[in-house]
């Protein structure tokens, strides 16, 4: 069955996925050292990998909370950052949105990578789906296993900043929504929505900026139809 | 930090995270607005790589962390392996902290 299992997903799939595999565990590693450094036992800082699954969020509510930021400021801070599943929901859910159990597993999955390495895999839905769900069951894996190690024996792991590790998952998304971008409208609505992104974000709290973004959308719109605004100028 | 906090924040992560096939409403939607969508989750995605590559909380994250994820990216536009993606953007950042630039 492993071999079987290896095949359909395919080596390059694999070796992509280890890549990220490997960059999960070690941030996950880091959430766990960081909650029971706040005095989080590890159980909870588990439950909460577990739970939320959602690391950018984690790390916010946590850092709001413990430094006395109170329960309504800490989750609505944790939910604002995670309102961004809602437009990856509503170009990846089709993947999953079949039995009822697929569409609980497949929502509690709904991340940025399973949304990037599922949307780079273009029009074939098959290796889309199969990369959403090889992302997001490994992505889950890790996670928790990285958050446990990180919790019990967090003093003893090196700061994933000193590693550089900060720069490894923007890479790795980035990586992946490269291929998109070579069609000019989205290039085009990317730039535009990353240019507001940029600037709201120095007032507004994280997560908003990235959903403005999505503005950008409307520069591709009217990008759409360079022909017909060539002829009239 | 409470089991209702963990809960809130979990069960509301959950209802965004399903809101967005909710919205949609079909399986089947038509070529051009799946088309659309996908651009839309694209465009989140580059503007999330940006700001999380140059803020950090709100303020400037230092040169070494755009950096590493720039090296990154032109690695991948060369069309390298992930991996070796990875290591870069991951050894850029670390040897710029290394050498004092943060």
């Amino acid at each position: 069955m492993p071999s079987r299992l290896i095949r359909t997903i395919g080596p390059e799939l694999l070796r992509d996925i280890s890549a990220l595999a490997t960059g999960i565990l070690i941030v996950g590693v880091s959430f766990g050292a960081i909650a029971t450094a706040e005095g989080l036992p590890w159980w909870q800082a588990t439950a909460m990998s577990a739970l939320v699954f959602a690391g950018a969020s984690q790390f916010a509510t946590l850092g709001i909370m413990t430094t006395g930021g109170g329960l309504l400021a800490g989750v609505a801070a944790g939910l604002i950052l995670n309102m961004r599943h809602i437009p990856y929901g509503m170009a990846v859910g089709g993947l999953y949105w079949t039995s009822l159990r697929s569409k609980l597993l497949g929502t509690h999955l709904l991340l940025d990578q399973s949304t990037a390495f599922a949307l780079a895999a273009g029009e074939d839905r098959r290796r889309a789906r199969i990369a959403f769900w090889t992302v997001g069951a490994t992505v889950f894996v890790v996670w928790n296993i990285g958050t446990v190690i990180g919790a019990l024996a967090g003093q003893f792991i090196a700061d994933p900043a000193v590693l550089g590790l900060d720069a490894a998952l923007p890479a790795i998304l980035l990586s992946l929504v490269l291929p998109a971008l070579r069609d000019r409208p989205t290039l085009l609505a990317g730039l535009a929505g990353t240019a507001i992104a940029l600037v709201t974000s120095l007032f507004l709290p994280a997560g908003l900026p990235v959903l403005l973004a999505l503005l950008g959308l409307v520069v591709m719109w009217r990008g759409t139809k360079p022909k017909e605004r060539e002829a009239a100028s | 930090m409470t089991w209702i906090d963990v809960a809130v924040l979990a069960v509301g992560t959950f209802l965004i995270r399903l809101s967005g096939p909710l919205l949609r409403g079909r399986v089947d939607l038509s070529e051009e607005t799946e088309e659309f969508l996908k651009r839309g989750a694209t465009v989140v995605l580059v503007a999330l790589v940006a700001t999380s590559s140059v803020m950090v909380e709100n303020e400037w994250a230092g040169w070494a962390l755009p950096a590493g994820v720039l090296v990154g990216g032109v690695l991948a536009w060369k069309r390298l392996p992930l991996a070796v993606v990875v290591v870069a953007a991951a050894a850029t950042t670390a040897l710029l902290r290394l050498g004092g630039v943060d």
